[in-house]
């Protein structure tokens, strides 16, 4: 039997379709790495009996027209997923059972994956570490006392494990970028309305948005391929042709200008991402990219327009947990407020508690304007700075993060430290751009760092291409040694 | 700005979230310390901006106004921690 661990989840696709090996085999190879990753917590579900019959049903009908046909995944516990619990990390969906499916993991479906089980992350979501989940903290897979990064840190450990050939989470400040980073993966964040959001359980409507995390990019093409799409019951998708970014993904990027923004370079960065940085520009220009300075002037106020405009759509956005629909309700109170209160108070942790409150706080009577109004013309600052910057440019060059991985609990005690993480990532989201994080080299702890590239709304072929063709020159490799098992 | 212990209680009550008195004081000081780091805007001028509320430039797409779902009364009902047949189930509201 091959060994699918160093496999890629196009070679698993092309291995399928050359009917070299059968959807059973691999779900039956996944399943086993599953079952021995216990001690790193990755996974709040797991639906193995369903990905057995869908994997023998795929290899009975042999349909393999889908990009993904007969591939098993994991993904995020944030996408609602038909019949299969979905907990968002929060006990107050500790028994959620979703009776749809989400757009996104309907077309993953639709083009032949098969459901494998849900990926711990952050309670709701929010968090940089995945230490705010009611189940638990997932480990990173390259240290015992290491977080994944966050939210979406049972995808990037799951990934980095090999417990999934690929997976997806989703991004609203850094949440797919910063993990990857941390596991040495590849993980994109799409534009804003490439992918739909019907279906993810919402933390900030106006940033949320699903990516692929992947091992290569390469795979990072196919999966946005194949998750990516107009979808009428979001109102804030983008209707055009779906594109074929795996087929068109090249490696000329001769001529191509690559900005450099000087405010990335924050005090007290360490030298080996500063390192990194340089690494990654001369990779650049030896392919024969143009690099520039540019100037990306508000980049210091990013991180507290998003810690105002991201509780505040939190804040309305949870109000929907109100113990009498769905989720959990508290058995205490004696009156419906005195349940609302208790059920919400215990149902609901520290962190997203801190949010719910500032964005109660910031959207309330007599503070709107000085807060939340603030924000939303100082994210046009952000948004017109890059605006300015592409048309001189064709992609931003930039560090992922501006540490490696962190022990767990290092973080934990100080909200505004554990912030900071996402630095580098939160300008995109809240100009709603795309950008792609690449592992390009290691720290002298032999954890993983990356680079992160940014370009304008729709334009992903193009970072796709640029990290496609580092990717290639930086030849990362990591092993990982299986301790967990 | 700082937040006192009783502005956190007034924003829990308005946030419909009951919170341990034995909390308060750390999370008062964690509200504090959120919004001191926040108020770093006050030092932009932003009078002649316009406020950013959708990056998606486009308006909302036209359908007809039909109804295409609905007839799925069990299944909305399904995930409640407490329903009859046809109702949500919640603490008595009226005397």
């Amino acid at each position: 039997m091959s060994d699918f661990n160093k496999s890629s989840l196009s070679e698993i696709v092309n291995l399928i379709k050359a009917k070299k090996a059968s959807s059973l085999e691999i779900t039956n190879h996944f399943i086993n790495n599953i079952e021995k990753s216990k001690k790193l917590n990755c996974f709040i579900t797991t639906c193995f009996e369903e990905s057995l019959k869908s994997a023998k049903n795929f290899d009975n009908k042999k349909n393999f027209d889908g990009l993904l046909a007969g591939v098993p995944l994991a993904v995020k516990d944030l996408f609602c997923t038909k019949n299969v619990k979905t907990t968002a990390g929060s006990k107050i969906l500790e028994n959620f059972i979703p009776t749809y499916e989400s757009t996104v993991t309907n077309n993953l479906w639709s083009e032949g994956a098969i459901l494998l089980g849900k990926l711990n992350c952050d309670e709701f979501a929010m968090g940089s570490s995945n230490e705010t989940s009611y189940f638990g903290n997932t480990i990173n897979p390259l240290g015992k006392d290491l977080v994944p990064g966050g939210s979406s840190g049972g995808s990037a450990s799951a990934l980095a494990a090999n417990l999934t050939p690929a997976t997806i989470g989703t991004d609203t400040g850094g949440s797919i970028r910063q993990p990857a980073s941390f596991t040495g993966t590849v993980g994109l964040k799409p534009t804003y309305g490439l992918c739909s959001r019907w279906g993810i359980v919402a933390f900030a409507s106006s940033l949320d948005q699903a990516g692929p995390m992947t091992k290569n990019v390469e795979d990072s093409a196919l999966l946005l391929e194949a998750m990516s799409g107009y979808d009428e019951k979001d109102s804030t998708s983008i209707n055009k042709k779906k594109e074929k970014y795996s087929k068109n993904l090249n490696e000329k990027i001769k001529g191509l200008k690559i900005g450099i923004p000087k405010e990335y370079r924050v005090e007290n960065m360490p030298k080996e991402i500063d390192n990194l940085w340089k690494k990654g520009i001369d990779i650049l220009k030896k392919a024969g990219a143009k690099i520039v300075d540019i100037s990306l002037p508000h980049t210091k106020y990013a991180l507290p327009t998003y810690y105002i405009v991201a509780p505040a759509e939190a804040s309305s956005n949870l109000a929907r947990y109100d113990g009498v629909k769905y989720g959990y309700r508290s058995k205490k109170g004696k009156n419906l407020i005195e349940m609302y209160e208790n059920t919400r108070g215990e149902g609901f942790g520290d962190e997203v508690k801190r949010r719910i409150l500032i964005g109660t706080y910031v959207l309330s009577s007599g503070y709107y304007d000085a807060y939340y109004l603030k924000a939303q013309k100082v994210r046009k600052l952000i948004k017109n700075d890059f605006d300015k910057c592409f048309k001189n440019v064709d992609v931003i060059l930039t560090p992922s993060t501006p540490s490696s991985a962190f022990k767990i609990g290092e973080k934990t005690n100080d909200p505004i430290s554990m912030y900071l993480n996402d630095i580098f990532t939160v300008p995109v989201n809240l100009a709603g751009i795309p950008a792609i994080s690449i592992p390009v080299g290691q720290d002298d702890k032999g954890h993983p760092l990356g680079l992160q590239l940014i370009t304008k709304a729709l334009d992903e072929q193009k970072i796709l291409n640029i990290a496609f063709t580092m990717e290639k020159s930086i030849g990362f490799n990591q092993s990982i040694k299986r301790w967990w098992e | 700005m700082s937040i006192d212990k009783n502005q956190v209680k007034k924003v829990a009550k308005l946030s419909k979230i009951s919170l341990d008195d034995s909390k308060l004081e750390s999370l008062s000081k964690d509200l504090a310390s959120i919004l001191n780091f926040v108020e770093q805007l006050n030092k932009l001028d932003t009078k002649k901006t316009e406020p950013l509320t959708s990056v998606v430039d486009k308006t909302l797409d036209p359908r007809t106004d039909k109804v295409n779902d609905g007839k799925i009364k069990s299944e909305i009902l399904k995930n409640s921690p407490d329903k009859n047949e046809d109702f949500f189930i919640v603490p008595k509201v009226v005397e």
